[in-house]
């Protein structure tokens, strides 16, 4: 039995970018609030410094700052006539753990969703009608761009982010993204300088009639200090950066933007090492009276609160919401049901190059540090007759080339021995990529549920994930592989290695992190779990945020769309809730 | 809500015991100018040990010849100062007078505050008068002999120490002399700043020239352009004390702990007037000549800036403001002690956070991974480039600081 504690204003769940965000926007109103944190504290004086933080073996190998599987992990399958299986290992994606967060290892690819993608599925209605391929359960976000922007505006000023506008106020503006929503204001920093590999991807992208641009960057061009006061210093290329957390205060995350500011105000207090079990819901299960969490030393509490705000990565969000009995399961054979519905991934495609005559001195870069093109994006190109929706972002972002992981090789080199050190040595400077970070659309059968077979250590049932790709992303990659494929030819190459998404999904290797749905944002608590707010439907003082809301995902990295969200839930607590609790919509 | 209503009850309470300090109708007025003064004079550093009530003392103070520990300054009958009255608090302040006469050691900077007023030291008592009394008894000499023997003290005092409070000098500006006397007094900066005797007093003569502590040099803050400040503006002065981080500097060490606690929270007015006098007479000095750069300790030296300090005090020594401190013209790069700078490259450090700038970013310790050598060649070339000029610092220096760190 839990022993109660004094009630307090607001819970908030997680201690990563939304987390933080949120807890600091409510604290700013005066309201007590708590954040609780499954992992450590976390400092990049102390956990980040210089003389250890390069360290390839500790931080990629190890994993070091990666949740640990035996604490808590997911199940996987690729189909509902399968048995699903504990990843042991991450492998495919990399939950973070402590503040901070996943937000500390990304890379610091920081886009804004395009104006469509809010109502993706009307517009592709519009645009295609029945060509939309019936497999697909996309979903408006009951949002518009309009109302995203300013929250988008607000996340890249607190991250400091570098890039250079495409579209200023409906205005294009050269060498930036033609393809992007009118922004309000520029970036907050100007671009960051380019190495060779993403510099003569631009100008052939270029001379093919491209329009390349800087990939926006959490990672500072320059000395930089946010609304909260904290600075950030400018990136050094050091390459250890994706995976890595920043010993510079150069690559935005929690840590270094959010937390010295908010752990300093009085009515903030941060439990970590405390991971929250479930949600306490009252006998009408129309409000959220709490949670229930575990020190430690596995004593277990209660924390009363006004308002509740679960933000950890989208797999607890979900799972939280299960667990707890908010919103009815979904059932993908009956097709009811909401908590666990729309969940996607995104679809990683590349094109290795190999050159004879090139040095790209790969290992100076950063994990958002390239130039990218967005023809063949999203729908920002004519997919009539093409029998898929969708597309991605094709850019150039060398992370670093660390010794351990960084051997490419062109197919047919043995994996071991003589002739693999020798291909080594041959193509470790000569070698460069062009990814493809594309879109993943939603099905009925790709879904988040309580496994009925495996329990973390509390005896709670593990997340379960049913998902493979569809045929839609499928036929998406092959395409957009293929365009890429034309960029990569007119480099010239000696060799050319196309690399495009094919099924299944499995967990041996690296795909990315970029997890979404479960818990999605609508208009309409029949289809989605919370509205526009971020408010859990039918549980007004709820709040539940982060990619967990993506109804799908476009070709884009998802966190500057998490930070806008953040920053959108607590401007309507703030705005509307606070001085009118209750549903902010009726419907 | 609950916390709003604990903290005017407190309030309450304190005022009704300050009534009995300071009767009267201002009494309010007297307890909060109590309260900014006890945080001008950074009592909380020896008598606050962190997480612990304020001001209920055990704060460890390291000197050359023993341990003192701070006192439990609350109206404690038994173990603070409850039996205390004014006069007896007063007797501390200006004569290092403890109650019945016993002497204090110099840990208690009252060579220092012997220098505040009267009218403030009656602020101050009427604010320790309202702290919540905590029964907490703290054995405050820990000295080993002779030096525990407070007769001793006698001599002591006869020679490092003059009585009285602060004389306004007629010819200078009232906010000069606000500066003055909050240097001088309250703000005990010579404590650390001013060099030692060789029996601990303070070498007035070289009055803020620097001084050696707790394995920290406490840099020279005169206005000498070279090894001082002379370079920073008042401006510079008061961002520093006010955030912790300037164009030039960032607190570390213990001066990190006096901005946290102390400076960071003294009003503008008061900080622009330490500035002002601290920057008065400034001499134009002839600059030493700095190392050759063909020197083979500086050739040395470069190469690893390069490989190790570079990539945050960038290569040119500007460091990035508020986060890594930059290395031209710094006046403890400059110091002719380089003991803070080794101490820093060995065993790193970490700046205080401030509201105005809350990250309190680190230097990473090398001691693991740069040899006595490294270290000497990499900062004789911090202390002979960029315009800086300081003596040579030798591999001997560092091994010294090396062992005293372990």
């Amino acid at each position: 039995m839990a022993k109660k504690l004094p009630s307090t204003d607001v819970v908030v769940v997680g201690l990563g970018w939304a987390g933080s965000i949120i807890a600091n926007e409510l604290a700013d109103t005066g309201l007590n609030v708590i954040g609780f944190e499954r992992g450590p504290w976390r400092d990049t004086a102390s956990d980040f410094n210089l003389a250890h933080a390069t360290d390839e073996l500790r931080y990629s190998r190890r994993q070091e700052l990666m949740l640990r599987t035996k604490q808590n992990t997911c199940t996987m399958r690729n189909k509902e006539s399968e048995t699903a299986l504990p990843m042991r290992v991450w492998g495919s994606f990399h939950p973070g753990n402590g503040t901070g967060g996943a937000g500390n290892h990304w890379a610091g690819i920081t886009f804004r969703f395009q104006p469509e993608e809010f109502r993706l599925a009307s517009h592709l209605k519009e645009r295609y009608g029945k060509e939309v391929p019936a497999e697909l359960t996309l979903q408006d976000w009951g949002t518009t761009w309009e109302e995203m922007e300013p929250h988008y505006d607000a996340f890249e000023r607190l991250a400091g982010v570098s890039g250079k506008a495409g579209n200023l106020n409906g205005t294009i503006v050269d060498g930036g993204n033609p393809f992007e929503g009118a922004r309000s204001k520029e970036y907050p920093n100007p671009p960051t300088a380019q190495t060779y590999a993403p510099t003569l991807f631009a100008e052939t992208a270029k001379n093919l009639g491209y329009k390349p641009f800087p990939v926006p960057s959490a990672l500072a061009s320059q000395a930089y200090t946010n609304q909260l006061g904290v600075t950030m210093g400018p990136c050094t290329f050091c390459g250890f950066c994706t995976n890595y957390g920043c010993a510079n205060y150069s690559k935005a995350s929690a840590i270094v933007n959010v937390l010295p500011a908010l752990i300093r105000k009085p009515n903030f207090t941060a439990k970590t090492n405390s991971e929250v079990l479930k949600v306490v819901m009252d006998s009408t299960g129309t409000r959220a009276t709490g949670i229930i969490y575990v020190d430690s030393s596995g004593e277990e509490w209660e924390q009363p609160a006004e308002i509740v705000v679960i933000a950890a990565f989208i797999f607890e969000n979900v799972r939280l919401m299960l667990l707890s009995g908010i919103g009815e399961p979904y059932n993908p054979i009956a097709n009811t049901g909401t908590t666990g519905r729309n969940f996607a991934y995104q679809t990683a495609n590349s094109v290795r190059m190999f050159f004879n005559d090139k040095n790209f001195n790969p290992f100076i870069g950063g994990g958002a540090i390239g130039m990218g093109i967005d023809e063949f994006n999203n729908d920002n190109f004519d997919h009539s007759g093409l029998g898929f929706v969708g597309g991605g972002s094709t850019r150039v972002t060398p992370i670093g080339a660390p010794p351990i992981d960084s051997r490419p090789v062109p197919p047919g080199t043995p994996n071991w021995g003589a002739k693999w050190k020798k291909a080594t040595v041959e193509n470790y400077l000569s070698s460069m990529s062009i990814g493809c970070e594309a879109s993943s659309y939603t099905t009925r059968n790709n879904y988040l549920s309580l496994d009925p077979n495996y329990t973390d250590p509390h005896g709670r049932p593990l997340l379960r994930i049913t998902f493979d790709f569809p045929e839609n992303d499928l036929k998406m990659a092959q395409y957009c592989t293929n365009k890429v494929v034309e960029i990569a030819k007119a480099m010239n190459p000696r060799e050319f290695v196309p690399a495009p998404r094919k099924g299944p999904w499995s967990n041996t290797s690296y795909q990315s992190s970029h997890i979404v749905g479960g818990f999605i944002m609508g208009a309409d608590p029949k289809n989605s779990s919370v509205n526009k707010h971020l408010q859990v439907w039918g549980v007004p003082n709820l709040f539940v945020v982060g990619s967990s809301a993506f109804p799908q995902n476009p070709g884009y990295n998802p966190t500057g769309t998490v930070g806008a969200l953040a920053f959108k839930a607590a401007d309507a607590i703030r705005r509307l809730y606070l001085k009118r609790p209750g549903e902010m919509i009726s419907v | 809500m609950k916390t709003f209503i604990s903290l005017g009850a407190f309030a309450l309470f304190g005022l009704s015991l300050s009534v009995h300090a300071a009767s009267g109708a201002d009494s309010y007025n007297m307890v909060e100018k109590g309260r900014y003064l006890a945080v001008l004079g950074d009592c909380t550093a020896c008598h606050t040990v962190p997480g612990k009530p304020a001001f209920s003392g055990g704060v460890s103070i390291e000197t050359p010849f023993g341990k003192l520990v701070g006192a439990n300054i609350t109206p404690d009958p038994e173990t603070g100062l409850g039996h205390w009255n004014f006069d007896d608090f007063q007797a501390v302040m200006s004569e290092g007078h403890s109650r019945r006469g016993k002497r204090l050691y110099g840990a208690m900077p009252f060579t220092a505050y012997t220098k505040v007023t009267r009218e403030d030291n009656r602020a101050l008592w009427a604010y320790l008068q309202t702290l919540e009394p905590v029964n907490n008894p703290v054995e405050t000499n820990q000295l080993p002999f002779p030096f525990n023997v407070r007769t001793s003290l006698i001599g002591w005092n006869w020679l490092n120490f003059t009585v009285g409070e602060f004389v306004p000098n007629a010819e200078k500006t009232p906010q000069w002399n606000r500066g003055a006397y909050l240097v001088e007094g309250l703000g005990h900066c010579g404590t650390c700043h001013t060099p030692k005797n060789i029996i601990g007093g303070d070498d007035n003569d070289q009055f803020l020239a620097g001084g050696d502590l707790q394995g920290w040099i406490a840099p020279d803050i005169t206005s000498n352009p070279h090894s001082g400040i002379g370079k920073w503006s008042n401006e510079d002065i008061v961002e520093y004390l006010k955030t912790g981080a300037n164009r030039f500097d960032i607190a570390s060490g213990p001066m990190a702990e006096a901005v946290e606690n102390s400076t960071q929270h003294w009003t503008d007015e008061d900080l622009m007037a330490v500035a002002v006098y601290l920057k008065d007479g400034q001499k134009p000095s002839p600059a030493p000549q700095p190392i050759a750069a063909d020197d083979p300790a500086m050739v040395a030296g470069k190469a690893l800036y390069a490989d190790r300090c570079s990539a945050c005090h960038v290569p040119n020594g500007e460091g990035i403001k508020t986060l890594f401190p930059k290395l031209a013209a710094a006046p403890l790069v400059n110091s002719t002690d380089p003991t803070s700078l080794i101490r820093v490259v060995l065993a790193g450090s970490r700046a205080g956070g401030t509201e105005a700038a809350p990250t309190g970013p680190a230097m990473p310790a090398f001691a693991w991974n740069l040899t006595d050598e490294n270290v000497a060649d990499v900062l004789t070339y911090v202390r002979n480039t960029w315009g800086n000029a300081a003596p040579a610092v030798t591999a001997g220096e560092v091994a010294n600081l090396r062992e005293s760190l372990q």
